[in-house]
């Protein structure tokens, strides 16, 4: 077990080291690019030599890739060129605003589709089940920008029940417990559907098991067979796919942030990259990275433990 | 270790008059409705269980066993319903009860023991957990009586160490110690009625014999009532005293065991009894009797007579009445046949236990293929816990040869290595050290990919599994032109009529050319990869299980097959099988192999008889045999087939052998003590002791 | 020989293609595709309008009339000619990244299960470190350093649907593989690559339908979110998740902006995923 974790960290520091090195890579445009990109097209060659010298962009690459990564691991992340102020002095504000807003949509998504998927796989083809699968392909189905138009349309537009922004400024007129409404619904909705369907397959096949029938037959009420012997192996697989959905997660909440106007990660992340603001972008990548690699490993031990096939192999 | 011979236990007495049965099938029809509409799986079906009474319910797949042992347990799924008729238990009706008492008879009153243990119980849950349920919701035991119950009941199933067992998660048990775990939970209740559904199906040979004699002395013990579902014959005469023979959704004869071997009424009884290879015959005796045609289709039964279209006895306008009668032969002893009693006595075959040379004679004809000294040994990474990993010796220095024209049968339960060994012929795995020649030249150390087309073509192999012999994607004439053409070279036209040519031989009609795979039945599959492997022309075949997943009567029509299609080409045979009663049958040598070693070889004949291994002893001891007439020496052997990474120092035989000599068994290897024949004995016991041994078998 | 059998399975294929009839489910999301292709196909036909046609008129009042039926945008362009011609832009976009990502997906994932080894090792690694990205990030990497165009983007789907294809494949091909027809064509000699094309591969179809299917979907609305983020194609080309970003501040006032191609791109993805499931309950029979 500890073996096998220490294993999965070593591949978590290996992947670490080469994203590292593609984010760098991604944006090392060749030393002429950068001059002339800060001096303007119209400056000489004169000018630009003496900028790289000055950037110490004349080194060869690796050295630089070596010194960049040394900054990161010491906690320099740079310097942002849209904030104006170093990546360390808002990542970390940004990053607990979206830590906060995912853990409330998982807290809400996790119970409702596990509740939601055992009911329809518990009985297989039944209306229920019927029900709750296409509605849960449905709402997969909705991009979370469109789910967040048709909720602002219903719930800020056509009741005026909850705003359509989620600035976390209390100033606003808003509790933030409203302003939160919308955007945890829009990622939940998006996310549900998957982690239902999931939840669901894996009831419908634990259904079919011979043990299930064996629990049947030797007497035990249907409550007991679902709690006692259905659930337990039910959760087995989606367990990792619902760790998993940290990393979708990811991508949604970016779209969610941009949608409601969230001071997150996901809009920071964005709004960097749309004014090329390359310090942020690396760091804030490299968070991303880091968040869903260990997930994963997450994922993976939670699957051992749940498993005693794995556990006493 | 000895229990009551089968045919004392056939001579319990019947339900006394007046004992009310346990479980009585009235008329009783049962239904699958799919998307095709309604299948009448069971039409109508009735018979008795007397209190302790057993009865056997065989028949090849498809033909209703287990909707009826489910139609009992009241569990035919959504798609399933009992139509019409009455499943009385003790009097009640049982489709008619409400849910919530049936939920109190299942496990308590009856219980079920399945096919497939692994699967049977609960993976995430430790065994005594399961155990314990039973007497919990039951009896509302407190956790400490069922937990001292649940100890109880392992000890009866003879587990070791029961107290570790009930922490043990059923991954950690053997396919055996599992299905006495399944045992055990079904009679926690002290059930007056136990339904087995293939319960021994899966287990290997040795393991079923001790786990059917299980079944046998609790069943003394308990005076449980059993209905006993399995395909094999042999089985059913082993725990049973009554049998029902079912075809096609019926009851076609019903009576004792001794009744209906000795003197089976029912033309299907009579073909099933014809066409399975017992111990004793082989095919320089008789040709093994197929029976002809095909089991019809659930949507398609004939009138009357659902057996008529396949029956040799069958006369039209008498079978063809609906509804046929029963015939009562005696108190206890029924057919569905409107000729039952007309038909001439039933022509029992020569059991032939006295082993006689038939065989060829060593030398008598050319060495094809020679393995010396092979070994193959995977080394097993020990994964993601680290650690350096293990080697398994899945094949461990064998020495065989195989002659022209001659079959060679390689014989064994799982993890002999006898699949490995085929792998390593084919080229589809390298040998690890040793030698393999074939027509003189060496082959083990060249992967299949890399052998010239001579040597691809020289041998050819027919598997094991029907459904995944033929790419589910080609038609039939592709798969067979496709072979022909790169084995032999020939042209698209030539290779096409060569297909004909070919599925001809198989006695397969050539327009099977344009099918798919789904199409054909198993039988059928088979005939097509056999024909497959002739495309070629080689000059060895390999066929590894190639009817083991057959049923009886198309398996006696491959076999045939295979035996013609050798007399007549002269290819040589290397006939892998579990099965003792086939190879008895197809084979001219025999090599029984256990965890990677060959522990004896010899003629078919020698093997046969004494000097036995003891292994070969254990094993002879342990097939069933459908004849309850033949007294066969039992022998259990305890415990399990260890896992190939376990595997004793010395001989390999030693943990489970009943003659083991003593610490020289566990730590040296045996040697191989060979005779003026040639038949070879790997074992501590000097031969004259091994000669001694009496014979298993007795009729 | 080989091309008569393959013709064979694509009439198979088509033959169980038609079961798609007995699943309610899968006719609705067969209906909605089929529509939007349709709708693409012929857009230069349906449409009342070109995508970029301004109406300096319909600026007084935007919303929904008789002569736009959609109304208008805040430039005058008709929303229901952008709607129409925006399904040309998702409909180009997305089958043309699915299809290049399943052809080198399935390339490396038959080389992965079939050779297993050192390939294999490779091919994993390579896909882990792909996917260990959230998917946003990549996109957002690739479109910051190659700038929005048609073809970045498809790239940048492909960059990122190609390892999870390739796992798929690499999964199922370990599997059949074993298969005892496998060792048959073995023992025949045949090359490697026909083994992995026309043994394994076809025996694959059912779920690698299923999931391009559903990756349309997924890849709509990867484009959409591209398009609402600002990184999708350049102005003005007409583009779904454009068209909401454009006019989504604008939401309180005049909701049909945004509401629309919203609407447009959700049936369009509902569309393909009711049709895989429709899709994956034919594949489940038999």
């Amino acid at each position: 077990m500890l073996a096998f974790f220490l294993k999965r960290l070593a591949s978590l520091l290996f992947t670490m080291l080469v994203v590292s090195a593609l984010v760098f890579a991604a944006f090392e445009f060749t030393p002429g690019q950068v001059a002339t990109k800060i001096l303007g097209p119209f400056s000489t060659q004169d000018q630009r030599d003496r900028l790289m010298e000055e950037l110490g962009l004349h080194r060869p690459v690796y050295e630089r890739y070596l010194e960049w990564l040394g900054n990161v691991l010491t906690g320099d992340l740079g310097y942002s060129t849209l904030y104006k102020v170093p990546v360390n002095d808002i990542i970390w504000d940004r990053l607990g605003n979206t830590l906060f807003l995912a853990m409330i949509a998982f807290a809400v998504m996790v119970p409702l589709s596990i509740l939601l998927g055992i009911s329809a796989g518990m009985r297989e083809g039944s209306k229920l089940d019927r029900t709750i699968s296409v509605g849960s392909i449905v709402t997969t189905s909705v991009p979370e920008f469109a789910s967040g138009v048709f909720l602002a349309s219903i719930f800020v537009i056509g009741l005026g029940w909850l705003p359509g922004t989620a600035t976390l400024d209390q100033g606003a007129g808003w509790p933030i417990a409203a302003q939160l409404v919308l955007p945890v619904a829009v990622i939940v909705l998006y996310d549900l559907g998957y982690v239902v369907r999931m939840v669901r397959a894996s009831m419908v096949e634990v259904m079919t098991r011979p043990y299930i029938r064996t629990a049947v037959l030797k007497g035990l009420t249907f409550r007991d067979v679902i709690l006692k012997h259905a659930l337990r192996n039910a959760m087995i697989a989606p367990f990792t796919v619902i760790l998993l959905q940290i990393n979708y997660m990811i991508t949604g909440v970016v779209v969610v942030e941009a949608v409601f106007a969230y001071p997150g990660f996901g809009r920071m992340l964005l709004d960097s990259a749309l004014s090329q603001d390359v310090a942020t972008v690396q760091a804030a990548s490299l968070f991303a990275v880091l968040v869903s690699v260990s997930t994963q490993i997450a994922g993976d031990l939670g699957y051992m433990m749940l498993n005693p096939r794995i556990r006493f192999s | 270790m000895q229990y009551a011979a089968a045919p004392e236990t056939n001579t319990r007495p019947a339900t006394g008059p007046g004992a009310p049965p346990v479980l009585e099938l009235r008329n009783v029809s049962i239904s699958y409705f799919v998307r095709a509409g309604e299948m009448k799986v069971v039409p109508n079906i009735s018979f008795k269980l007397g209190q302790g009474e057993a009865l056997g319910l065989v028949g090849e797949s498809g033909c209703g066993k287990s909707t009826v042992a489910f139609a009992i347990m009241q569990y035919l799924g959504t798609v399933g319903r009992i139509t019409s008729g009455q499943v009385l238990f003790e009097g009640k009706d049982l489709a008619k009860l409400p849910a919530e008492e049936l939920r109190a008879l299942r496990g308590r009153r009856i219980s079920m023991v399945y096919q497939d243990p692994m699967s049977s119980l609960n993976p995430v849950i430790p065994i005594g957990r399961q155990l314990m349920e039973v007497p919990i919701v039951h009896f509302g035991q407190s956790e400490r009586e069922a937990h001292a119950r649940a100890l109880q009941m392992l000890r009866e199933v003879n587990l070791p160490d029961p107290e570790t067992m009930m922490t043990r998660y059923p991954h950690q048990l053997s396919g055996g110690q599992q299905q006495r775990v399944v045992i055990a939970m079904a009679l926690m209740a002290e059930p007056s009625l136990l339904v087995m559904d293939e319960p021994t199906t899966g287990l290997d040979v040795t393991v079923e014999a001790a786990v059917l004699d299980l079944v046998a002395r609790l069943r003394e013990k308990h005076n449980t009532a059993i209905v006993f579902i399995s395909h094999n014959l042999g089985t059913v005469v082993r725990i049973c005293d009554r049998i029902g023979v079912m075809y096609a959704g019926e009851l076609v004869e019903e009576g004792p065991i001794t009744d209906v071997f000795r003197n089976p009424r029912h033309p299907y009884t009579r073909g099933l009894l014809s066409c399975i290879p017992t111990l004793g015959a082989d095919k320089n005796s008789r040709p093994l009797t197929a029976i002809p045609g095909q089991v019809p289709s659930i949507l398609n039964r004939p009138k009357g007579c659902v057996f008529q279209p396949r029956c040799r006895f069958a006369i039209a306008e008498r079978c063809s009445q609906d509804p046929l009668p029963t015939v009562s032969l005696g108190e206890h002893h029924r057919a569905k046949c409107v000729r039952a009693e007309e038909l001439p006595p039933h022509e029992k075959l020569p059991q032939g236990l006295e082993a006689v040379a038939v065989g060829p004679q060593p030398g008598d004809a050319e060495e094809v293929l020679r393995i010396a000294n092979l070994r193959k040994t995977y080394h097993q990474a020990t994964g993601m816990f680290g650690g350096k990993g293990y080697d398994v010796h899945a094949v461990d220095n064998i020495d065989l040869e195989a002659n022209r024209g001659r079959t060679l049968a390689i014989v064994g339960e799982s993890g002999c290595g006898k699949s490995t060994l085929a792998k390593v012929l084919t080229g589809i795995e390298l040998g690890s050290a040793g030698m393999v020649t074939l027509g003189g030249k060496e082959i083990s150390q060249i992967a299949v990919e890399d052998r010239d087309a001579g040597t691809k073509r020289a041998i050819q192999m027919v598997f094991q599994n029907p459904d995944s012999t033929l790419n589910p994607s080609h038609s039939i004439g592709y798969v067979m032109t496709r072979a022909i053409r790169k084995l032999r070279g020939l042209t698209a036209g030539a290779a096409k009529s060569e297909a004909g040519t070919l599925l001809k031989t198989v006695n397969l009609p050539p327009e099977f050319a344009s099918r798919m795979p789904r199409q054909l039945s198993g039988g059928q599959k088979q005939r097509v990869a056999i024909a497959r492997a002739l495309a070629g022309e080689p000059d060895l075949i390999l066929a590894d299980e190639p009817v083991s997943a057959l049923d009886v009567s198309v398996q006696a029509a491959i076999i045939n097959l295979l035996v013609e299609i050798q007399a007549k080409r002269g290819a040589t045979l290397i006939f892998i099988s579990h099965d003792l009663s086939v190879v008895r049958y197809i084979a001219d040598h025999v090599a029984v192999m256990y965890l990677g070693q060959v522990m004896e070889f010899g003629r078919t004949d020698e093997i046969f008889a004494p000097p036995y291994h003891p292994y070969t002893e254990a094993l002879l001891s342990a097939v069933p045999i459908a004849d309850p007439d033949v007294h066969q020496r039992r022998i259990i052997l305890e415990g399990a087939i260890p896992s190939p990474q376990n595997r004793p120092q010395g001989c390999p035989f030693a943990t489970r052998c009943p003659r083991k000599l003593g610490p020289i068994c566990d730590n040296q290897a045996p040697p191989m003590q060979t005779t003026a024949t040639g038949h070879r004995i790997a074992c501590h016991i000097p031969l004259e002791d091994l000669t001694k041994v009496d014979k298993v078998l007795v009729a | 020989m080989a091309m008569s059998d393959t013709g064979g399975t694509l009439t198979r294929t088509w033959a169980r293609l038609s079961l798609l009839r007995e699943s309610p489910v899968g006719m609705v999301g067969a209906a909605l595709v089929v529509f939007w292709v349709l709708v693409a196909i012929f857009a230069p036909v349906i449409s009342p309008y070109g995508p970029n046609t301004n109406d300096l008129d319909a600026l007084v009042d935007p919303s929904p009339n008789a002569t736009h039926w959609f109304g208008t945008d805040m430039q005058g362009r008709d929303i229901l000619a952008r709607v129409i011609w925006g399904s040309r832009t998702v409909l180009t976009v997305a089958p043309v990244a699915v299809a290049v990502a399943y052809a080198i997906g399935c390339l490396l994932g038959l080389l992965a299960g079939y050779y297993r080894g050192w390939v294999d090792t490779l091919i994993n690694r390579i896909s882990d470190i792909i996917l260990s990205f959230p998917a946003i990030v990549l996109y957002i990497i690739v479109i910051m350093r190659f700038g929005p165009s048609a073809l970045n983007i498809i790239l940048a789907v492909i960059f990122i649907a190609t390892p999870q294809i390739t796992r798929i494949v690499r999964g199922m091909t370990l599997d059949l593989r074993e298969r005892e027809y496998i060792a048959a064509a073995k023992m025949r000699g045949e090359p490697a690559l026909y083994i992995m094309f026309v043994e394994i591969l076809p025996n694959a179809r059912g779920p690698l339908i299923v999931d391009a299917c559903l990756r349309m979907g997924y890849t709509t609305i990867a484009i959409g979110v591209l398009g609402f983020l600002g990184l999708g194609l350049p102005p003005p080309t007409p583009d779904w998740g454009g068209m909401v970003k454009d006019s989504y501040a604008l939401m309180s006032i005049f909701p049909h902006m945004a509401l629309f191609p919203a609407a447009a791109i959700t049936s369009l993805v509902v569309g393909f995923s009711l049709l895989a499931d429709g899709m994956r309950e034919i594949s489940m029979r038999d």
